[in-house]
């Protein structure tokens, strides 16, 4: 008889038990940092204070007057913005043209496909990057004589990066690279539950391809979509291993996304509060993007 | 043939094989960068550079990976690599499985707050944390350690971990475990015998996204190691970069040593991860 509500509490104890390790781990190592990110962004911590241990004194709202004034702070916002929009698109739109097709072609070529997606999506952020600057390289670099290869084009000893626009557009092509596999391989998964049924029916009604893809196979793969555009939404703002490596370690001014910005006024100028400060205003921007994403993902997770 | 005969039945839909074509078109596009990098690797230091390039192998030379490999401290940050990864795996698998099956099987209050913060946290770019990261890791003693490194990584795994493995779980019917408590086992013996079994799968395609995140994070590593043997292969690769300026023969032979596990792995398991991204992470 004393078993039973012994072992019902247990029960309803249990969750919690299973679930305590993770809300933990959490607490401790992202939670408490977080707090301590926005405090540090009301504080004036430079290199004395982290070596000394003292604390660091109250400023209040003078780190984010400093850098919300400051012109700089404005172009780095927004290149970091238009930077985030345009590899979005593009790796959304080629993404999803490339899960279409590997729909249309036969196994083995989707196969083959799917390997090679596999293998660029495994490489790491900094083996990219070094290959994209060998492909690149102004001397010897294949990209270089390739495009001199069209007519009207001498690019030989070109080097991009001398331009931040054409910079931008190389770090924007491993960007791109490296992130396309995930898209394209969670929108093959999301278009290979569509019952062909049913974009079959939509021609057989005299729908033309535009039409039913439009009406038809778009809507269904909707959901994924808009959760894998957010995604890569956040990830693409959040850019700084590729301009880091990209650029040796030592990005120019030209080159600051927000990212990078708070991390060289952490580590390299010792303003840690004003690189708080930074990420702060960087992740405030963000969240207009993770309501979204927040809002699809809980509806994916009620429908089922 | 079989296919020819289908198109008939489908007006309106141009034949395969133009598909076919585009697709390996696509695939070489994609795919040139790690064929350029892997061939670089191979070619002996005087073909690398010279012009025009030649885009097929010859005269193949392992001289790159013994440069490459030959450095100091390669063997110790492969070391450290392979802890690290390992370490970062095995915690985010125990601790997620946990809280995966909590979310599977259980309604309880505070499971929707729950959900929230696993997903919202999954947002947060490790590069704006990594000034607190560092000053909580300095108080703790834990900067220039292995441990520190993995503690991190796992909290940055977890949320994916316990997301994507919540969904395993729960594609496995609830019957069966009942059927093995009705027979006798507990509710431990049933998770072990029954669930844990099935679960397989999951476990490693989860293991394998654990381990590539943690073989390709930089930034933390790079502010938090300070001791050259300590440091991870993306760093080696990155000081491989700075110190030998334009050996880029050796430069993509490291490149290529660094991907070659974490590409192996996912080619090997590519199957099993897509069937992850279709039940764990998309359907939600």
């Amino acid at each position: 008889m004393s078993a039973e509500p012994v072992r019902r509490r247990l029960r309803s104890v249990l969750p919690y038990l299973l679930i305590a390790p993770t809300v933990l781990a959490l607490v401790v190592v992202l939670g408490y940092p977080l707090v301590d990110m926005v405090t540090l962004a009301f504080q004036d911590m430079t290199r004395k204070e982290l070596f000394s241990g003292s604390a660091p004194p109250w400023v209040g709202l003078r780190q984010f007057r400093t850098i919300l004034g400051d012109r700089f702070f404005w172009t780095v916002v927004l290149r970091t913005v238009l930077f985030a929009v345009v590899c979005v698109t593009l790796t959304m739109v080629l993404g999803l043209l490339v899960a279409l097709l590997m729909r249309r072609a036969s196994p083995w070529v989707r196969a083959v496909l799917t390997s090679v997606l596999v293998a660029v999506w495994a490489m790491p952020v900094m083996v990219a990057a070094a290959v994209f600057r060998w492909l690149f390289d102004a001397d010897y670099g294949v990209i270089n004589w390739l495009l001199s290869q069209l007519p009207g084009v001498d690019l030989a000893r070109h080097n991009w990066f001398t331009d931040p626009w054409q910079g931008f557009a190389v770090i924007a092509a491993v960007v791109v690279w490296g992130s396309l596999p995930f898209a394209a391989i969670t929108l093959r998964a999301a278009l290979a539950q569509i019952p062909p049924e049913l974009e079959e029916a939509a021609l057989i009604d005299g729908a033309r391809p535009s039409q039913v893809f439009r009406y038809v196979t778009f809507p269904a793969v909707k959901p994924v979509f808009v959760v894998v555009t957010t995604l890569m939404t956040i990830w693409d703002f959040g850019v700084f291993n590729q301009v880091w490596l990209m650029r040796g370690g030592q990005p120019e001014r030209e080159y600051y996304l927000l990212g990078v910005y708070s991390f060289i006024e952490s580590f390299a100028v010792n303003r840690y509060s004003t690189g708080a400060a930074i990420a702060v205003v960087t992740v405030v921007l963000l969240l207009a993007g993770a309501v979204v994403y927040l809002r699809q993902m809980l509806r994916l997770g009620e429908a089922e | 043939m079989t296919s020819g005969q289908r198109q008939k039945a489908r007006p309106g839909r141009p034949p395969r094989r133009r598909y076919d074509v585009l697709g390996l078109l696509v695939a070489a596009v994609v795919g040139f960068p790690v064929y350029w990098m892997v061939l670089t690797a191979f070619r002996p230091a005087t073909e690398i550079l010279s012009l025009p390039p030649e885009f097929w192998p010859s005269r193949p030379t392992l001289d790159n990976f013994a440069r490459a490999m030959g450095t100091e401290t390669f063997w110790a940050n492969v070391r450290s690599s392979a802890v690290i990864g390992v370490g970062t795996v095995l915690a985010s698998l125990l601790v997620g499985t946990l809280a995966a099956f909590a979310l599977a099987r259980f309604q309880f209050a505070g499971r929707k707050a729950f959900v929230m913060v696993i997903l919202t946290v999954q947002m947060i770019p490790l590069a704006a944390l990594i000034i607190p990261v560092y000053l909580l890791l300095n108080e703790a003693g834990l900067t220039d350690s292995l441990a520190g490194v993995i503690l991190t990584y796992l909290v940055f795994t977890l949320p994916f971990t316990v997301w994507m493995l919540r969904g395993f779980v729960a594609a496995i019917p609830v019957e069966l475990e009942e059927a093995a408590m009705v027979d006798g086992c507990g509710r431990l013996g049933a998770f072990v015998r029954v669930v844990l079994p099935l679960l397989a799968p999951g476990l490693v395609a989860t293991s394998v996204f654990a381990m590539v995140q943690a073989w390709n994070e930089y930034v933390l590593v790079y502010v938090l190691l300070s001791t050259p043997e300590k440091q991870t292969l993306s760093i080696w690769l990155v000081s491989f970069q700075t110190s030998f300026g334009t050996d880029y023969g050796g430069l993509m032979a490291g490149a290529t040593l660094t991907a070659l596990p974490v590409v192996a792995f996912f080619l090997v398991l590519q199957r099993k991860i897509a069937a992850g991204l279709a039940s764990g992470a998309v359907k939600g």
